[in-house]
């Protein structure tokens, strides 16, 4: 049986397979099934500081807004004594975790400015968990804000927050900064433990009978692991902070390819909502049969084999390589495996 | 001697020691005893204990007779057991009370007394209530203010058990119950002292069980009923030295000593004021001023009132008192006097005193103020050589010569301050307010009050706050008169109120306004800027509205205002104010989350850095005169064609009522309709605009408006002669109205913003879909020119109604709606119901109205909604009560109905004379449709003028029956009659009536607006309330399914029964209402209709109810009793459920507060609601394919009633 030890944040981890942040990690039935399914570490799902203080203002709103107003009834609700708020739920789920299961956990934090993130960083740093990721969850939608500002202020706050918590502190960041690379190694500098790569962002749909824009969550695809691979095999090199990939890891295989790539673990959410707990196993076994059949006597020895740096031809990682996929792809629509219509635009 | 203060209302200082003495609490809301009820409902909730340990049970029934029902069971099995009420509430709990009574029961009835209704509701404080219950054989102990309401609690549950005589303790509502007075709260150990074990013991040794049998409540014969009624007279003759016992037993625990009757004043007083209650308070400090000046005056004021404690009143009264005026709260028309008058007049009259004249007067009804001029008034008058041996104080009584003159410019002077504060009630004033006199009181040397003022309407409605504070105890029991600072906090209202019209010369300013303290001046209104001059005020200022914007806190102006009031105000140090207001905070909004303490903690700071001085010029320097007519009133002014409106409604507006004399009012409470749209009350920030290209005609944004401020008309292009440019207009799309022009106008200065309009009108901009038909704008922008269009398209005539099919939403809408502007909240859900019935039926309804939110916007002065048309048709609408709703509209049916077949009768009588042609077409049964309606309306003018030949028929009876006729031959024409009201009324309070009333056969329609919560009252559960939804009385989520009225109802067969949604599907809901009112017999419409208390964003109302039904939380059905074979009657009219029913509720804080503060409960619940729902969808989808034939005749036949042979007549 092949090591699947791992250091994560300078954190030892079981194993490399870390359960996202997502709807899944929220709840701690699930958060137990993960454990007992044989997960490295679990990261919480983030808390949004603007969802955090737009609860709290409605919340306020609902007993501000008609109180005191009418002879008859100088209130309409009860007044009641815990309101749940989001991130008291999030400090009690931390707690809780930590209580339940004994793998690391990891809190997830978006906040919405400088002094919010190192507010809350504290207060989850305060609750017990093992580390922080902050997840940089922003669309850069303004445009006068230019890419050097905006990530001037990213790096930023990683510094402060890392300066202010004694946990280690990993960053989760989107895979749309103008110079990836560059930026990454910054926040290492910065003093981050560990970059996330990547988020990913859910992208909004519309409704074409209403004609409105709706949120609408899409679960990744297995293709989408080549995003993360690419730049943690451009990045392993440049980096002595933990990477963490995250983004299309739906099987062991999958795994596998992040941790040659240069990844210390591999995250899975979609596959995790969509299989359950213990998909987690699974995950594992074919991480195992893969590392088995291919004898590698742990992950350590794995991990950033096949990163720029060892990779047979490096510079595949860094080629566009347009011209060889449409190449691939017509041929195989020449060939008829892939049927015509899908490549008519209408 | 007990050290705890408190700064607490009347309401809770009683129900404090009420609930610490009881194990079960039977309540029941009423205004204003409501929060005694919620507040028991809370600690019961929360765990806490009463006196010995146990959590009290605290359960809400469904009227206060059931109250009184279950307070006298829980007695009769030993349970300490109280209750909560005022005004109809005590009436409905008299029945019991005689028995509790009766049967030597030992209880207390807390009661913040209240105006009766007689001419009129009242929701206000007099004795009206407390004294119809003098016959009950309950002892009747009267606190006068809040610390008395504390103490007389303790007292009035100690003597009952002692001596087994049930108690009302009653107090002033409003002036009592919701003043917030610095008070001693009595600790555990003093009740301890007070309540007797021993006395507990025996009531609970007396308690039913099988274990020591007896009966009780047998029926008694002449021959022993009479001796067993008396005797009980002992228990009762010792209630008095019992209740002085305990009074001296509280004396030596605390200090405060009370007598059975107190007096106060001058030792050898020849006048003295003989009453009981808050009025005391005004009573008490005009006796110490006029003492002081050298009269001599005194008080007697009055603490148990029964049993009448005749010895003690004729020991408190001076032997030298030569004049008494006894002041009675309440009238009782036709007696020889007031109640305490006459027993003041039998204690003397059996007394062996030499003469002394006493005179009798009323006083503040229905919460009139009553102040020490009044007070010096009444003295003035028993002086004098010859006083009126009745009088009225507080009133001009110009019809009945009762009024005493009374001299506004005497006060009184108190050692401490004043302030008053004008405000909006969304703004946080009165919160904070409250905040600050508790922050006053606990000071140890410094004593407060406060006393808020709201005005009738329920959106956008103004709060006025009355605080007092000094180093003296506070006893003033009436609204400040010469405030040290006036605060206004909202610039707006300076338009509309005079807001200087009581603040003291040299006094102090403070003015949120939208200017820098430099720019202000030039922005006041002339005549503020000349009382300021005047009275050499200095004049501060603030923008608090941007501060808070800037803080993410818009309209909270609150925690911005407060702490410029103590920075003004100077009552404590600025720095222990601050810090003790954001104390206040913390525990305020702690709970509620840090960020929304840090922001009202932020304002603090923002607050004390902006607060700015205004320099006052010397002279206001424009000297030319100032019309003294409030802006507010240039509109009414301007519209008022009506005399009563000018001389009555505009000063009523303008906050003068209380000047208006006898002679002015109705003399049986019959006012105008039709009068809201005289007050303009511009309240909308943004209203909304029409924009004709992309509108489809559909009608939904003016079939949803809750105010009827979107109005539809379709008219020929010739009436749009002399429009104002720019007035907007489309082709009208229908086949019925071809070549018409339709425009959609809204009513500027009527609208309140609310946005429903916009949130549904389907009609996208193909190009950018944000743009709708209808979109809000700012109301400053757009408010001139939509002004003068609305005037212009009011001059537009109506729609001819015989012209269209009444069937569809977008010709319903053409429709003029007879009920408009009513004070509803913003948003409300039921009111767009009742304006599509007056639009389908509103020159032939008659509503009656069941008290509860509908029938205060519906009927609450000075105006109200309900309207006429062109013709001075329109709805008349009544209130009777909240519980005979029913019942009420069912009588009315009965005359409605009597009418028409004695109309009928006396018809076919006079046939020669009115000619057989018409009296055949008259007598025709008519169909239900508005043809049929408009052409017998015109018939029945052809018959009054036949009639009116006929009167003068040289046979008598030929002309007598003519004229009996005329005076009834409107009733010829078809009448619907409505019985509207909300869920308390129809599922709980009223069930019984509705029931009957359904199972009755007549044609009567019942409208119900189902909010699931009794909402004028505050949101308290009724058995509408759905499983798991938040509410008052139901705080952990309610654990019971809402009651299914429609089943009920549907059980009888032939009663028409529909539920519908307008948001859900606004066209169900006009086929429903218009196959309710064709249906020949009962009909039942439950109207889903969201409320503020639900807890949503009350402008997407309609997307909520939309939800309501997708979720198949409310399935709109309509049940058709028919009479043909075959046929199924249930028809399903919506879809099957396609969204889970949490989608919808957890978008409602009812439903996602439980999730929050106790999910796997929430869980739980939504769980069982769903299946709930699930089940019940099954069912109605089988049950819509049952086929039903109802017997004939299906609605009872009113000739069978009669006996008359007359076989067509089914008119009706």
């Amino acid at each position: 049986m092949p090591d699947l030890h791992t250091t994560y944040l300078g954190l030892s981890l079981r194993s490399p397979i870390v359960a996202s942040a997502g709807p899944f990690t929220g709840d701690l039935d699930r958060l137990t099934e993960l454990d007992l399914a044989g997960v490295g570490a679990v990261v919480l799902p983030s808390i949004f500081e603007e969802q955090i203080e737009h609860e709290t203002a409605e919340i306020d709103r609902l007993f501000t807004v008609h109180d005191d107003s009418f002879n008859e009834a100088t209130s309409f609700f009860p007044e009641i004594d815990d309101y749940g708020s989001a991130i008291d739920s999030y400090l009690e789920l931390i707690e809780n975790a930590k209580v339940a299961i004994d793998v690391p956990v990891i809190a997830s934090l978006n906040g919405a400015n400088i002094g919010g993130w190192v507010k809350y960083a504290r207060l989850l740093e305060g609750a017990g968990a093992d580390a922080l990721e902050l997840n940089l969850y922003t669309v850069a939608a303004d445009p006068a804000v230019d890419g050097a500002s905006l990530e001037g202020e990213h790096l930023e706050l990683v510094a402060l927050v890392a300066e202010e918590v004694d946990v280690p502190v990993a960053v989760k960041i989107s895979p749309y900064y103008s110079s990836l690379a560059n930026f990454v190694v910054a926040v290492q500098r910065a003093g981050a433990d560990g970059v996330v790569m990547f988020n990913r962002f859910y992208s909004p749909d519309l409704d074409l009978e209403t004609l409105d824009v709706e949120p609408r969550i899409a679960l990744s695809t297995p293709e989408e692991v080549r995003l993360p691979l690419r730049w943690i095999g451009i990045l392993r090199e440049h980096l002595s902070m933990s990477i963490a990939a995250s983004s299309g890891v739906h099987s062991g295989f999958d795994a596998a390819k992040v941790i040659l790539a240069g990844a210390d673990v591999a995250m899975a959410t979609s596959s995790l909502l969509r299989e359950g707990a213990s998909h987690v196993a699974t995950i594992e076994a074919q991480l195992v049969d893969w590392m088995t059949e291919h004898e590698y006597d742990s992950v350590e020895q794995m991990r950033g084999a096949v990163s720029s740096r060892g990779a047979a031809d490096p510079a595949a990682y860094e080629r566009a390589n347009y011209i060889g996929n449409i190449a691939t792809y017509t041929s195989r629509v020449m060939r008829g495996t892939v049927p015509l219509s899908r490549t008519r635009t209408r | 001697m007990s050290s705890t203060t408190a700064c607490i209302d009347g309401n809770e200082a009683a129900a404090k020691v009420a609930y610490a003495l009881s194990e079960v609490v039977a309540i029941y809301p009423i205004t204003p005893a409501s929060p005694m009820g919620e507040l028991s409902d809370a600690w019961s909730a929360a765990g806490v204990a009463n006196l010995w340990g146990s959590v009290p049970e605290v359960v809400e029934l469904q009227s206060e007779a059931g109250a009184a029902g279950t307070l006298h069971g829980a007695l009769q099995t030993g349970a300490l057991a109280t209750t909560f009420t005022a005004s109809q509430g005590l009436l409905l709990m008299l029945p019991n009370m005689f028995k509790i009574a009766g049967e030597l029961t030992p209880t207390v009835i807390h009661v913040a007394a209240r105006a009766l209704a007689t001419h009129a509701l009242s929701i206000f404080g007099d004795h009206s209530d407390v004294m119809a219950a003098r016959t009950t054989g309950f002892s009747m102990l009267c606190a006068s203010s809040v610390q008395e309401a504390h103490d007389f609690a303790a007292v009035s549950h100690a003597v009952s058990l002692r001596t087994r005589v049930p108690f009302l303790h009653f107090f002033d509502g409003f002036r009592t119950s919701h003043e917030i007075n610095r008070i001693d709260l009595l600790g555990d150990d003093d009740l301890r002292r007070l309540v007797d074990e021993g006395d507990i013991e025996a009531h609970k040794a007396r308690r039913l069980r099988p274990t020591a049998p007896v009966v009780r409540g047998t029926a008694q014969n002449p021959d022993v009923f009479f001796q067993a009624r008396e005797a009980a007279n002992p228990f009762h003759a010792a209630v008095p030295a019992a209740v002085e016992q305990v009074f001296a037993e509280l004396a030596e625990l605390t200090g405060r000593r009370y007598g059975l009757v107190d007096y106060e004043g001058a030792p050898d007083a020849e006048r003295v004021i003989v009453m009981m209650g808050s009025g005391a308070g005004a009573v008490g400090e005009t006796v110490a001023k006029l003492v002081a000046d050298g009269e001599k005056v005194g008080l007697a004021t009055i603490r148990l009132f029964r049993p009448f404690p005749t010895d003690a009143l004729l020991a408190a009264l001076p032997d030298t008192v030569r004049h008494i005026a006894v002041l009675d709260r309440t009238k009782e028309p036709g007696a020889a006097g007031e109640p305490l008058f006459q027993d003041v007049v039998t204690a003397l009259a059996e007394s062996d005193r030499p003469k002394v004249r006493v005179i009798g007067g009323r006083y503040g009804l229905g919460s009139k103020e009553f102040t020490p001029a009044m007070a010096k008034a009444v003295f003035d008058e028993a002086g004098r050589d010859d006083p009126k041996r009745r009088f009225t104080v507080g009133i001009v009584d110009d019809v009945g010569g009762l009024s005493l003159d009374v001299d506004d410019g005497f006060h009184v002077e108190r050692s401490g301050r004043s302030a008053v504060f004008y405000a909006l009630g969304s703004d946080g004033t009165v919160g904070a307010n409250k905040a600050s006199v508790k922050i006053i009181g606990d000071e140890p040397d410094l004593f407060a009050q406060g006393y808020f003022v709201y005005d009738s309407k329920k959106s956008g409605s103004m709060t006025v706050s009355h605080l007092r504070f000094g180093p003296e105890p506070i006893r003033s029991t009436y609204l400040v008169q010469e405030a040290d600072l006036v605060a206004c906090h909202q610039f707006g209202l300076l338009d509309r109120f005079d807001v200087l019209a009581d603040i003291r010369h040299g006094g102090t300013f403070l003015l949120n306004a939208p200017y820098t303290a430099d720019e202000l001046w030039e922005h006041l209104p002339r005549k503020i800027q000349r009382r300021i001059v005047e009275r050499e005020l200095r004049v501060v200022t603030i923008d608090a509205t941007r501060i808070a914007r800037e803080l993410k806190m818009p309209g909270r102006i609150n925690t911005i205002m407060q702490p410029c009031f103590f920075a003004l105000s100077e009552v404590m140090e600025l720095d222990r104010a601050v810090g003790a207001i954001k104390e206040s905070i913390e525990k305020a909004y702690g709970r509620r989350g840090r960020l929304v303490v840090e922001r009202n903690e932020a304002a603090v700071d923002r607050a004390l850095t902006e607060l700015a001085e205004v320099t006052v010029p010397a002279t206001v320097g424009d000297e030319t005169p100032i019309d003294e007519t409030l802006d507010v009133l240039d509109s009414v002014r301007e519209a008022a064609t009506d005399d009563f409106v000018e001389k009555v409604t505009m000063r009523m507006i303008a906050g003068e009522g209380d000047l208006l004399p006898v002679s002015a009012m109705p003399i049986d409470g019959s006012f105008p309709t039709g009068t809201t749209r005289f007050e303009k009350r511009k309240l909308a920030l943004s209203i909304p605009v029409w924009e004709p290209d992309l509108c489809i005609d559909c009608g939904k944004c003016a079939v949803v408006c809750p105010h009827a401020t979107i109005r539809m008309k379709a008219y020929e292009p010739a009436a749009l002669d002399g429009a104002p440019d720019g007035f907007l207009t489309k082709n009208f799309r229908s086949r019925e109205l071809d070549g018409h022009q339709l425009t959609i106008q809204v009513a500027p200065d009527d609208c309140t913003g609310c946005g429903i309009c916009v949130d549904v009108c389907p009609a996208k901009d193909k190009t950018q879909v944000s743009r709708k038909a209808i979109n809000m704008a700012p109301a400053d922008e757009h408010r001139e020119v939509e002004r003068e269009r609305w005037d212009f398209f009011t001059e537009i005539p109506e729609i001819d109604r015989a012209s269209i099919t009444h069937g569809s939403v977008k010709n319903s809408q053409l429709l003029q709606p007879l009920f408009e502007f009513s004070g509803a909240c913003s948003g409300c859900g039921e009111t767009p119901y009742l304006k599509l019935l007056t639009q389908l039926f509103g020159d032939r309804l008659v509503v009656a109205n069941a008290t509860g939110c509908s029938s205060i916007y519906g009927g609450n002065l000075p105006t109200t909604p309900w309207a006429t048309d062109t013709n001075g048709l329109g709805p008349a609408w009544s209130n009777s009560l909240f519980e005979d709703n029913a019942e009420f509209g069912f009588g009315m049916r009965l005359g409605i109905e009597h009418h028409q077949r004695e109309a009928r009768r006396l018809l076919a009588d006079l046939r020669d004379g009115v000619g057989a042609e018409l009296t055949d077409a008259l007598l025709a049964d008519p169909a239900p449709t508005e043809a049929a309606v408009i052409e017998q309306r015109a018939r029945v003018g052809v018959l009054r003028e036949r009639l009116a030949d006929l009167v003068e028929d040289a046979d008598p009876v030929v002309a007598e029956s003519a004229r009996r006729l005329a005076s009834i031959a409107d009733e010829l024409v078809r009448t619907s009659t409505w019985i509207v009201g909300g869920d308390g009324w129809a599922y709980d309070i009223g069930f019984g009536g509705v029931d009957h009333v359904l199972g009755s056969g007549r044609n009567v329609n019942l409208l119900v607006l189902d909010t699931e919560v009794y909402s004028n009252t505050g949101g308290q559960a009724s058995k509408a309330t759905p499983l798991g939804a938040v509410a008052k009385f139901a705080m952990a989520g309610k654990p019971t399914g809402k009651k299914d009225l429609g089943a009920i109802a549907r059980r009888y067969g032939n009663v028409y029964v529909a539920q519908v949604a307008i948001g859900g599907s606004d066209i169900q809901t006009v086929k429903a209402l218009a196959e309710a009112d064709a249906w020949d017999g009962p009909s039942l419409v439950i109207a889903y209709s969201t409320c503020i208390a639900h807890g949503i964003d009350m402008e997407t109302s309609m997307s909520h109810m939309k939800e309501a039904v997708k979720s198949g939380y409310w399935p709109l059905y309509r049940y058709q009793p028919t009479v043909e074979e075959h046929e199924q009657p249930f028809h399903l009219d919506s879809a099957a459920p396609s969204i889970p029913l949490r989608e919808f509720a957890l978008k409602e804080a009812r439903y996602s507060m439980l999730a929050r503060s106790d999910p796997e409960r929430s869980a739980m619940l939504l769980d069982l609601a769903q299946e709930e729902i699930d089940e019940r969808w099954r069912y109605y989808e089988q049950l819509a394919g049952v086929e039903r034939t109802l017997r004939e005749p299906h609605a009872v036949d009113l000739d069978m009633i009669d006996g008359e042979p007359e076989s067509e007549d089914d008119d009706a």
